[in-house]
């Protein structure tokens, strides 16, 4: 009784990871892509406590706690105190409109279910019904990556993909080992913090935070050459 | 080991002291002996090996090196010691003829390294007993002769042509890669002893026999694959040239024998296979010659001849595919004789002719036939030796090209009725194209030798030309004497060939050959054809003697005049037929085919009817080039910078391209 009654609850978070992610896509304010993208850690981190409670994997509870600490707080207020110390015009600017984004966004979901759904009926795990919904994350953040304007839009995109692998190894094998997971935990850590020295440096090049405008003056200096 | 197999590594053996040479050798007289003199000993223990293995069979070892678990193999059979015997025909004397050649040669060393790199390659290829082995020696091969042909790599003509080339050849070797490829598919093995007794499925079968006929054939210079050669040979050394031409090509051909007769064999042959092959020999061979007819750079001309030459082996090849498919093994074995026969007799022929060629170059410094003339006077020994080799390049007797198209002829004379209609048309069609190419080739060679060595001196190069020196002369005289023994002597020789279809189609012809003694060749039977070359040569000698008898009898005094002045005295250079006007009726007849840009400028002065100059151009371009290469070419650049905007433009479009590949990775796999 208690299995399904995880299951379920795993099923109605791995639904809830899903909302979040059509939510960071449908974002205007930067602010709120990076309160959505702390949810995002923060849903995380109570999936793998749910599936180390119910399948008895303790080191489960070592990633939910880092998953909560590192992922709905750290790199939140990292990306935060980025964008403040930077001045960045504190609006989404996508390339797409917007709501051409969300009918995409609803055509790769099905996609995903479509692809997924045979290799869902081969596992027995409790929690193999999130398989799809953890693929379509990652792709829903890919085009988060690929439709946005801004440099930081594009780290949290690039963030919400790891964040969608985690899922998706909860969901596929009960978590990675520990010792894997702290090494990723840290290279995403790191990685936020070379892009947040990259911003500074960037904006001090180019003056801009646009991709475009790097493109744009590295054209420019080709031409000269 | 048997005798053959020892001679054979003898010959790589020594191929490679001659390209580690120049690690101790300084100085360049030092180095120009060792590379004449190792490489003469190299092609003679090829020749020997190639003899011996023909008349008392060879063997095959597993060599002491290559990869720990996928050794290598060397193999002497039947048809790779007749490749042998090429190789080394044509390799002494071009030995001999380098030492003076490179005379003036200043950068000798890289000449030393590549030239025995080139000839252990294509002796490698013919040894090869698997895959391996066969692909390594295979681009040694063909990158050692790019080095080759970039030798004077100051020229950006030269370089172009490289490019060009090695672009080619690395193309046909992936092709030639993909057809053994299929082959281990099948057989499991890298080893052809394996690949030979394995079974092949008919659709496998056929994708090994694409890849391999168009890998070959690109190598080999096939219509329209044949871009590279009209380019690559001019610009190599001239003795190079004659390697390339002479035996590179036929390597190919050896190639495309070993990969289609012997790993898969009749049994899998396929009627439009042997159609496909007739079609590919009888386009270059009319092609080539049609092509060549409207070059006026000399060693431009050969090359073109080459293409000519390889369509005529290829129709010899093909008829015996054709006949041993529909179950005639004799006349197979016929056919195949034939285009052996060819394929030795254009080594030599070839080789002899970018000898001469090359000779000619080294006393007038050009390559172009337009400022040529008169060379007879000045280079006599040149002269003869470079006719030998037309009359044999023209298909005449007494000389060897006459027996081998000879025998083709009497292949598809005889050849039955077989398959559809379509089968029964293309015989005929490509001995009628056979006989095409022969007649144009005797029309250009009668340009080449005219517009060369006759009439008067057309530049002052071609007026103080100096004959060459006697090393030079050595290694024109040995082809010119091989072209003129396997024109007299073909049933003795005949019969050491026919080791390779008693290897591959388990039949023999030499009974029938010998039936009528040394003197008569009689292919299947004396009731339908034979020819004698001795008493042709002596009939020949009689006619000759008499005429010259009659036209310069004793005690009357001959007063010699310009030639072809018709008795006017005010003849000049630039009077007499030149190359582009020796062709001109033939670009008209064949206009359709070549479409040459043609224009004439008419300079007129004071009035309109007082025409001073008439000035006309001609220019033929390979339609191949025009039409196959250039768009490809067009086409991969296109895409290239495409790619190239993709890749400088945005980070959004790149990211967009990996998630369109996850979607359709996802798509394909899941």
């Amino acid at each position: 009784m208690i299995i399904s009654f995880a299951q379920q609850l795993i099923d109605g978070l791995a639904a809830l990871m899903l909302l979040v992610s059509f939510a960071l896509l449908a974002q205007h304010r930067m602010l709120s892509v990076l309160h959505w993208f702390a949810a995002q850690g923060v849903l995380l981190s109570i999936t793998a406590a749910v599936v180390a409670y119910s399948s008895g994997h303790d080191e489960l509870y070592a990633s939910a706690a880092m998953a909560f600490l590192l992922k709905g707080m750290l790199l939140p207020w990292l990306l935060w105190r980025v964008i403040r110390q930077l001045h960045v015009h504190r609006e989404v600017e996508p390339l797409m409109n917007n709501a051409v984004t969300m009918m995409l966004a609803l055509a790769i979901t099905l996609f995903a279910f479509h692809v997924i759904h045979p290799i869902e009926n081969i596992s027995e795990l409790m929690t193999r019904n999130t398989m799809s919904i953890a693929t379509a994350c990652v792709l829903l953040a890919m085009l988060m990556m690929m439709t946005r304007k801004k440099a930081i839009t594009q780290v949290v995109g690039f963030l919400a993909v790891e964040n969608s692998l985690f899922f998706a190894a909860i969901g596929a094998t009960n978590g990675m080992p520990l010792i894997v997971e702290i090494g990723i935990a840290f290279d995403v850590l790191i990685a936020a913090l070379i892009f947040g020295v990259f911003f500074f440096e960037i904006r001090n090049t180019f003056d801009s935070l646009e991709v475009d405008a790097m493109q744009a003056s590295l054209v420019d200096k080709d031409d000269e050459s | 080991m048997p005798l053959s197999l020892q001679l054979a590594l003898a010959a790589c053996g020594v191929s490679l002291l001659a390209a580690c040479s120049p690690l101790i050798l300084r100085g360049h007289t030092m180095q120009r002996i060792a590379l004449s003199l190792l490489l003469a000993m190299a092609g003679l223990l090829a020749m020997s090996a190639g003899f011996s293995g023909l008349i008392s069979g060879g063997g095959s070892i597993t060599l002491p090196f290559g990869l720990p678990w996928l050794p290598l193999h060397a193999e002497l059979d039947a048809l790779g010691a007749f490749f042998m015997l090429v190789i080394g025909s044509l390799l002494f004397p071009v030995a001999v003829y380098s030492h003076g050649y490179f005379r003036n040669e200043q950068r000798i060393t890289p000449l030393l390294v590549f030239m025995p790199l080139f000839a252990l390659g294509m002796m490698g290829v013919v040894l090869a007993g698997d895959a391996l082995a066969f692909m390594l020696f295979w681009e040694l091969m063909s990158v050692s002769s790019y080095f080759l042909v970039t030798h004077e790599h100051q020229h950006l003509e030269n370089r172009k042509a490289g490019f060009i080339y090695l672009l080619m050849a690395h193309m046909a070797g992936l092709l030639i890669l993909g057809s053994f490829a299929t082959l281990y598919a099948a057989a499991g093995s890298f080893e052809f002893a394996v690949m030979r007794e394995a079974s092949i499925e008919p659709f496998w079968a056929s994708a090994a026999f694409l890849l391999a006929a168009f890998g070959f054939g690109t190598k080999a210079g096939v219509i329209p694959l044949h871009g590279w050669l009209p380019d690559a040979h001019p610009v190599a050394p001239s003795n190079v040239s004659a390697l390339m031409s002479g035996i590179m090509l036929k390597v190919a051909v050896f190639g495309f024998i070993r990969v289609v007769w012997d790993l898969m064999g009749p049994g899998d042959f396929q009627w439009w296979w042997c159609a496909l092959i007739l079609a590919a020999g009888s386009s270059s061979a009319v092609g080539g010659v049609l092509l060549a007819l409207q070059q006026h750079d000399l060693k431009r001309l050969l090359a073109y001849h080459s293409v000519e030459n390889i369509g005529i082996i290829l129709i010899g090849i093909g008829l015996a595919m054709l006949l041993a498919h529909f179950g005639h093994p004799m006349l197979a074995a016929l056919g195949l004789i034939a285009g052996l026969y060819h394929t030795i007799n254009h080594a030599i022929f070839k080789g002899l002719l970018f000898m001469g060629a090359g000779a000619v170059l080294h006393s007038t410094g050009t390559r172009d036939m337009e400022s040529m003339g008169g060379l007879i006077h000045r280079m006599p020994v040149t002269a003869v030796f470079f006719l030998v080799a037309a009359i044999s390049i023209s298909a005449l007797p007494p000389f060897n090209g006459f027996v081998s198209e000879w025998l083709t002829f009497q292949t598809a004379l005889m050849a039955p009725q077989m398959g559809g209609a379509l089968l029964m048309a293309i015989v005929p069609f490509s001995a009628a194209m056979l006989a095409l190419a022969g007649a144009l080739a005797a029309a250009c060679f009668v340009k080449v030798f005219g517009v060369v060595f006759l009439g008067h001196a057309r530049s002052k190069m071609a007026a103080q030309a100096q004959e060459v020196d006697g090393w030079m002369q050595a290694g024109m005289a040995i082809p010119a004497i091989f072209c003129l023994l396997l024109g007299v002597l073909p049933v003795l020789f005949i019969p050491l060939i026919d080791a390779v279809p008693q290897m591959l189609l388990h039949v023999s012809l030499a009974d029938s050959v010998h039936a009528h003694g040394w003197l008569w060749l009689t292919p299947v039977s004396a009731s339908q054809a034979s020819y004698s070359s001795p008493l042709a040569l002596t009939g020949m000698i009689i006619i000759g003697g008499l005429v010259f008898w009659w036209l310069h009898p004793k005690g009357r005094v001959i007063r010699r005049s310009r030639m072809w002045s018709c008795g006017n005295p005010h003849v000049n250079a630039r009077m007499q037929y030149n190359a582009t006007g020796f062709s001109q009726p033939l670009r008209r007849i064949f206009w359709g085919v070549l479409q040459p840009d043609e224009h004439v400028h008419v300079e007129r002065r004071f009035h309109k009817l007082l025409t001073t100059k008439v000035r006309y151009t001609v220019h033929v371009g390979d339609l191949a080039v025009k039409h196959l290469y250039q768009p490809i070419g067009r086409l991969t650049l296109s895409i290239a910078r495409w790619l190239n905007t993709q890749h400088q433009y945005g980070i959004h479009t790149n990211l967009t391209w990996t998630f369109v590949t996850v979607i359709l990775l996802l798509a394909l796999f899941a």
